[in-house]
């Protein structure tokens, strides 16, 4: 499906560079590595919790290829690693969250563009309305790029997202990553109508419904959707088909839902593997590039790993501190209390 | 507001050739002239959500003001309170102010999960870094004989949630001033307006936030009395007033406190008071159980334990569905209910 006109997409670059396909090609192995290590760290006792998202990596990192954080923003949801990676966040502070050191993490969302995560699904679909409206207000041209998955889609948030987005002409890109699973239950138990992308049009809203598997099939159509919003002509929704490899958290059992052969063909193929073939066919890269693209990201693994490791507990004061900019009288009298028992000060 | 500190407060500070400042008006007229004068104050100022741009509100508390300050400014929206609400996240990260509206307290609830889930708790979430500076007004309360959902009281619901405040204006005075205050604050307001005194009319004192130059987040002594303390907010302040004027007729002085700030609790105010009556009720709209007024009766508790002459009474509505208009006299806490639970205190022999 797509209903974005082709005019719309002036505003977009032109293909992608062999030096930005190598740039993507590292990326998605960058996160590959850290979402695979973060799911071992937490075998290891190392993190609590953590939500992969293996076999989303080129809807991830190619829809976040295209934000310009000079200008953007970005409302994720739980599971966007990957965006913030591409983003350039500060991946100890983001992984924070999933040290259970800062709910919403450690990183500053107006200084990286990215707002806090949030386990709400669709919460942030609706914030990310009234950012895009804010732009309009002030005569900006920054776009925001909203996150959600199929099973967030049932949300109504997400239908009030679109709609006011919509009558406000407000500069939103919903991107939908169809994983085909909301925990256990599959997408045709979840969404209606067969696609997430069939909604846009109640909205008078054109979308977008691509290979999320295919890194740059990802990037341009983020592109295209940038453009249409930036220019003045509303929201766009992208829904892109991808598979949620493995289970939805690190607590979660997919062999309860579906076996091993069902994953397989689900899945179809890696998308990691099937961008290597191609830059392998095209002559883009090399083994040896791919084999330093995989050090690079060991490397950064390590050092967000020993990062993550030196985080000691947040000072129990912040706990009281970062509830309001204008303390009250009774937070100031428990805080006092929890010092007096806790620290015995 | 028949309190003689105001106007004595408000002829001192009125100076030689200055036009006095005082001036009496309805509630709904010193909302909306609040609102006027907040958004010609603060320029990133925005009042939205439905009905309140054209229309000027179902109660006209916005009235006039898209025509004076833009579309841009005060605007319609589509009628979803979780989108209105969920919006002024957004609008707030983008560094705006906003001043949401839901049309009426009982829809409020489709909101909710913004209100707890998100609003609440950006500030925290972000560390600081993502303040919410919303101030979310909601008509409050019954007394109108309004159909069902239209007469909610929210406030132990809101002041439960970590992350938010809660203030109730009682008068004309207190509407102006308090959400001049709430509209500037740096954190979110959950702003409660009793509208069955919306056309309540009132002297307001402009220049004066406080009679006694006390905190903007304090509570309020609104009258003096020796015997006993009444503590209510919102609507129920005048009729605790009224109640007060009653049982001076024989010789029973009541002071009546008007809580204000449902969070913070200005808990100095509520001992200082009863500490001097040694005796209180509370008074509220909302049900009994688990309700505000436990909160209160446990704050004097805390602080006047040793001087208190009988357990805190609460006269309040009760653990059922808001009724319908022709019931709801039977249930909002009236004169006589209110002097039952007085008698209650008064006559209390300890065991």
């Amino acid at each position: 499906m797509d209903t974005l006109l082709p005019a719309a997409s002036g505003g977009a670059a032109g293909p992608l560079t062999a030096d930005e396909l190598r740039e993507l090609y590292s990326l998605m192995v960058a996160v590959r590595h850290l979402d695979t290590s973060a799911i071992a760290w937490q075998r290891q006792g190392i993190i609590p919790g953590y939500a992969p998202e293996f076999g989303q990596e080129a809807a991830q990192v190619g829809s976040g290829y295209a934000v310009d954080t000079t200008r953007d923003f970005v409302f994720p949801t739980y599971r966007e690693m990957g965006v913030a990676r591409t983003m350039g966040v500060d991946m100890v502070a983001y992984m924070s969250t999933h040290k259970a050191t800062w709910h919403g993490g450690l990183y500053n969302p107006l200084e990286s563009r990215l707002a806090p995560i949030q386990a709400v699904v669709a919460g942030s679909v609706l914030h990310a309305v009234g950012w895009a409206h804010g732009q309009t207000l002030d005569k900006k041209d920054g776009v925001a790029l909203t996150y959600f998955g199929d099973g967030a889609s049932s949300q109504g948030d997400v239908h009030e997202a679109m709609n006011f987005a919509a009558v406000m002409k407000a500069p939103v890109v919903f991107f939908v990553q169809n994983n085909g699973w909301a925990i256990s239950v599959p997408t045709e138990r979840q969404v209606a109508g067969g696609s997430v992308a069939a909604r846009a049009a109640g909205y008078g809203m054109p979308a977008l419904q691509i290979d999320g598997d295919d890194v740059v099939a990802v990037v341009e159509a983020t592109r295209r959707a940038f453009a249409h919003a930036r220019t003045g002509n509303g929201p766009v929704l992208i829904e892109a088909m991808t598979y949620r490899r493995g289970p939805h958290s690190t607590s979660d059992d997919p062999g309860r839902y579906r076996s091993l052969d069902e994953e397989r063909d689900g899945a179809g193929i890696d998308p990691l593997e099937r961008f290597r073939q191609r830059l392998l066919a095209e002559g883009i890269a090399d083994e040896s590039f791919f084999a330093g693209a995989l050090a690079a990201a060991k490397a950064e693994e390590e050092q967000i790993r020993t990062g993550i490791q030196a985080l000691g507990p947040r000072p129990g004061t912040e706990m009281f501190d970062l509830v309001f900019q204008e303390t009250t009288p009774a937070l100031q009298s428990q805080a006092a209390n929890w010092r007096e028992e806790s620290e015995h000060v | 507001m028949s309190n003689s500190i105001l106007e004595s407060d408000a002829a001192a500070s009125t100076g030689a050739g200055t036009p006095a400042a005082t001036t009496v008006m309805s509630m709904q007229q010193a909302l909306n002239r609040a609102l006027d004068e907040v958004l010609a104050e603060h320029p990133k100022t925005l009042i939205f959500g439905e009905d309140c741009g054209r229309l000027g509100g179902v109660f006209r508390i916005t009235d006039g003001l898209q025509a004076k300050h833009g579309a841009q400014r005060v605007f319609d929206t589509p009628l979803a309170e979780s989108g209105i609400l969920g919006m002024s996240v957004g609008l707030a990260m983008a560094g705006f102010h906003p001043i949401p509206e839901v049309q009426f307290d009982g829809f409020a609830y489709p909101a909710i999960n913004q209100i707890v889930c998100q609003i609440a708790r950006m500030n925290y979430r972000s560390r600081g870094t993502v303040p919410m500076p919303i101030t979310l007004r909601v008509p409050s309360f019954g007394g109108i004989r309004a159909p069902e959902h239209h007469g909610e009281s929210l406030e132990a619901l809101f002041a439960h949630v970590p992350g938010l405040k809660v203030v109730s204006p009682s008068n004309p005075h207190e509407a102006y001033h308090l959400l001049k205050y709430a509209a500037t604050r740096p954190d979110p307001v959950i702003f409660m307006e009793p509208k069955s005194r919306y056309w309540q009319k009132g002297e307001v004192d402009l220049a004066r936030g406080d009679a006694a130059g006390g905190s903007p987040e304090g509570a309020k002594v609104m009258r003096e009395g020796r015997h006993l303390t009444l503590v209510a907010w919102g609507a129920m302040v005048s009729r605790c007033l009224q109640v007060a004027e009653l049982a001076a007729e024989d010789g029973i002085e009541i002071e009546v406190l008007d809580l204000r700030w449902l969070k913070p609790i200005d808990a100095g105010a509520l001992a200082a008071s009863v500490r001097k009556t040694r005796r209180a009720v509370v008074v509220h709209e909302a049900p009994l159980t688990s309700g505000l007024g436990a909160e209160v009766a446990q704050l004097i508790t805390q602080s006047c334990f040793d001087i208190l002459r009988a357990p805190v009474e609460r006269v309040t509505g009760f653990d059922v569905p808001y009724p319908s208009g022709d019931l709801e006299d039977e249930y909002i806490p009236n004169i006589d209910r209110i002097l039952f639970g007085i008698q209650r205190v008064l006559e209390y022999k300890r065991g």
